[in-house]
């Protein structure tokens, strides 16, 4: 196949797909469970044109797989790698993401709780904590190897600091979203201020400490495989990127960073899934407004 | 004075507090290496004694803050800029990784939004893969773009750019495709009524009613890019730019330098921010807006 039919045969697929998307979003769908079908078709049309693109330019244009394998040899490396695989992501996921995110989130929220009383140090955290989240806590990842050793406790330590402000900032604004009228009547309920964070302020911060629960769980990933790249024990993520990238195969590469992908995923699906239950009367789950 | 009392009050006591605690722990955290280090000479420190050596050691644990500061000092202002040695020179390499690469995302993101706002087969096909694009840990993706682009021969500044352009497009899209479509149903009515075409809207009512959310993405996405540019100079191994002065510190246990560098990524966050919210204020100003509503 020469290069000039591949590059044709792939401008067909796309223009195709374009046009099918084209004519699906014209369609006036008969009912809702219709317009659920086109609204997951669509997308799904999409990515499935990006993937047969990679494969027939991958494979028709001969491009060394060292630099771009194609989707059908990555699949297949990360099949046959699969206990690997198993073992990196236990290693990854398991044992560094989950205890960092959990103490990280945790310590944020119980900080927000404790500076919520103090308006002074309000005043004073909440600048600091806008500075932080802009600043490359990655960076800290050698100095977190050198103080807790290559073990996940290092790992653990660089997520809790990079997704500790995030959660902090989050929390604090989200506890004052209450509005004065509802905080009043607490006040003529004499409910206590354990109270009145329970039944009131808690529920009104919910969607603003989701809304940080969602961004840490990628950085907690991000976290953990950027540690990795600085040392680690003989697995996980990051390690392995790193060393089979040295070693130039790329499949397995790739493989590793689809599992990465799809833990990744999954992390933030269950997030948005559990934030769905429990924040079911905000207007953007009750799809209120577009 | 209000302000001077509510704003910069808490702050100072915040920073003072954290000076305090990092000194507090720089002593506990290398007070041992310091004994250890003088039981090796034979020698036994009198407390006085050790708590200067915990301040001045070469490699310490938790370098104070005053060894940071003369560190940055002397890789900044007594040293020519263009020395392998200096921070303004590493300082300067990611930079423009990062200031290329936040523009080309900031580009191609506003292109996607603009695409996903007019077209709607765009908007039902792209907005769940742009979302879900974010929640891949890119990082992972770093090393690999790096070596993959060095192997087809283009090094160097590009390929940490590919990088931060990849973490800043995100921001920028989600933020525009919201701005754009901000205005509300009367506005854009009263358009209609003026037989306004497609461009006319666009120009005259939805670009300037995203540009809030445009400005606030943007601090977002210069930060990112940033980082993004730091890890992507993580891979190459260690040849110039603030990551590459992470990653040689690391090797050679040199604290205090991993701590310049990171202190002065830092400062460049900061200031980077810092100018995209000056520009915003100069727009907004330029656009009309009181200075009330700016503040």
């Amino acid at each position: 196949m020469s290069a000039i039919v591949v590059i044709i045969l792939a401008l067909a697929v796309w223009l195709g797909s374009w046009a099918l998307n084209e004519y699906l979003v014209r369609l006036k769908p008969a009912g809702p469970a219709a317009e659920r079908q086109i609204g997951f078709a669509v997308p799904a049309i999409f990515g499935i044109c990006l993937l047969a693109l990679w494969e027939l330019l991958a494979r028709g244009l001969a491009i060394p797989e060292i630099l771009l394998p194609a989707p059908s040899i990555i699949i297949e490396a990360a099949l046959n790698a699969l206990p690997i695989i198993g073992i990196d992501v236990w290693q990854t996921v398991f044992k560094e993401v989950l205890p960092g995110y959990v103490i990280g989130c945790g310590a944020g929220l119980l900080a927000a709780f404790v500076i919520d009383r103090s308006p002074f140090l309000k005043a004073g955290l909440l600048p600091l904590g806008n500075l932080v989240s802009a600043l490359p806590i990655v960076g800290l990842a050698p100095i977190m190897i050198m103080w807790f050793g290559f073990e996940w406790q290092s790992k653990a330590a660089i997520i809790v600091t990079m997704i500790f402000f995030p959660m902090l900032i989050n929390t604090i604004t989200g506890l004052a979203a209450s509005g004065h009228m509802e905080r009043d009547l607490m006040r003529t309920y004499a409910a206590s201020w354990p109270q009145t964070l329970l039944k009131l302020r808690l529920p009104a911060a919910w969607p603003f400490i989701f809304n940080a629960l969602k961004i840490n769980s990628t950085l907690a990933m991000i976290g953990a495989i950027v540690a990795e790249f600085f040392g680690s024990p003989s697995v996980g993520m990051g390690f392995r990127i790193s060393t089979e990238m040295g070693r130039m195969n790329t499949a397995m590469v790739w493989a590793e960073i689809l599992a990465a992908a799809i833990a990744g995923s999954l992390f933030y699906g269950i997030v948005a899934l559990i934030e769905r239950k429990v924040t079911f009367w905000h207007p953007s789950v009750r799809g209120g407004q577009r | 004075m209000t302000t001077l009392r509510t704003k910069v009050w808490p702050i100072l006591a915040v920073l003072v507090v954290i000076i305090a605690a990092w000194y507090a722990a720089a002593l506990i955290m290398n007070r041992t290496l310091a004994v250890e280090e003088a039981a090796r000479k034979g020698e036994v420190l009198t407390t006085g004694a050790m708590w200067l050596k915990s301040y001045s050691m070469d490699k310490p644990l938790l370098p104070a803050p005053h060894q940071i500061v003369k560190e940055i000092w002397n890789s900044t202002a007594t040293m020519s800029i263009t020395s392998k040695r200096s921070l303004v020179y590493h300082a300067w390499i990611t930079l423009s990784a990062t200031l290329l690469g936040f523009a080309l995302g900031t580009a191609l993101g506003i292109a996607l939004a603009v695409g996903i706002v007019h077209n709607r087969a765009m908007d039902k096909s792209m907005m769940p893969w742009v979302i879900a694009s974010q929640t891949i840990p890119i990082m992972a993706i770093a090393p690999m773009l790096i070596v993959v682009l060095n192997a087809i021969g283009i090094s160097g500044l590009l390929p940490k750019a590919l990088i931060s352009t990849y973490l800043s497009f995100f921001p920028v899209v989600v933020g525009m495709v919201k701005g754009l479509r901000s205005p509300e149903i009367i506005q854009l009515d009263l358009m209609h009524t003026y037989h306004a075409s497609r461009t006319q809207v666009f120009w005259k009512l939805r670009f300037p009613a995203a540009i809030p959310f445009l400005f606030a993405s943007l601090k977002v996405g210069i930060a990112i890019s940033l980082i993004g540019a730091i890890v992507g100079e993580l891979p190459t191994g260690a040849v110039a730019g603030l990551g590459a002065r992470l990653l040689s510190g690391s090797y050679y246990g040199q604290t205090i330098q991993i701590w310049a560098a990171l202190f002065v990524s830092s400062i460049v966050a900061g200031l980077l921010v810092f100018i995209v919210g000056g520009i915003e204020r100069l727009v907004y100003r330029m656009m009309g807006a009181r200075p009330e509503a700016t503040a």
